[in-house]
């Protein structure tokens, strides 16, 4: 019973990697790549180490995948945060597309990033 | 449970290859970024694959200390970006490289 519960959160986790391998093919800036991007870094890692840890036999175990789980959480939104202020900065955004822009002014130029 | 980790690994596999696809294609350097940390994320995801299959406890921590490299990698790539304008060595006007 365990293991079809380990191997369900395996496999789900390896299918949300490729989800973000296709949008990262089939999308068309930094920005929406982005969001696909961020699927496996933290809920199809997340999975994939539930799957882990109802797998692993010593208990010790548990708390360094325990660690590398909220080591994960913690670093992804910042690496992507950082990403996102290089692209916009870089001018890499197609801003026609975005539906809200804080950081732009009225006339459409953009503003110092906050 | 090996039939598991042959779907799994088939799924990361085509992962992997799609992020290779985008890191050839670019165009720009924080594109090659966000696909280089989904990549990281395949390789994590395949290494904790392979030792929920086999049982094993020794390359939990290789998992650790990949997640640390990629979002170093990663970071520091968006500071030189960021700092760089366009995400690339800049040419001057008839320059050659």
């Amino acid at each position: 019973m365990i293991d079809i519960l380990a191997g369900t959160c395996l496999i789900l986790g390896s299918l949300l990697a490729l989800v973000a391998g296709i949008g990262l093919v089939r999308f068309p800036d930094v920005l929406t790549r982005m969001h696909a991007a961020t699927k496996p870094q933290t809920l199809g890692i997340l999975l994939v180490l539930l799957g882990l840890a109802l797998r692993v036999e010593d208990r010790s175990t548990l708390t360094v995948i325990g660690v590398a789980a909220v080591f994960q959480l913690v670093t992804a939104p910042v690496s992507a945060h950082m990403l996102g202020r290089a692209a916009l900065r870089a001018g890499h955004i197609d801003r026609t597309r975005l539906t809200r822009d804080d950081l732009s002014d009225e006339s459409g130029e953009p503003g110092e990033p906050a | 449970m090996t039939a598991v980790g042959i779907v799994c690994a088939v799924l990361l596999a085509v992962s992997g290859v799609l992020c290779l696809i985008r890191v050839v294609r670019g165009p720009s350097m924080l594109d090659r970024t966000v696909a280089t940390d989904v990549f990281v994320a395949s390789i994590v995801g395949a290494v904790g694959v392979h030792a929920a299959v086999g049982r094993y406890s020794s390359t939990v921590s290789v998992l650790l200390a990949l997640s640390l490299v990629g979002f170093l990698g990663s970071v520091s790539i968006a500071r030189f970006a960021a700092r760089d304008g366009d995400g690339g060595p800049h040419l001057e006007e008839g320059e050659h490289q």
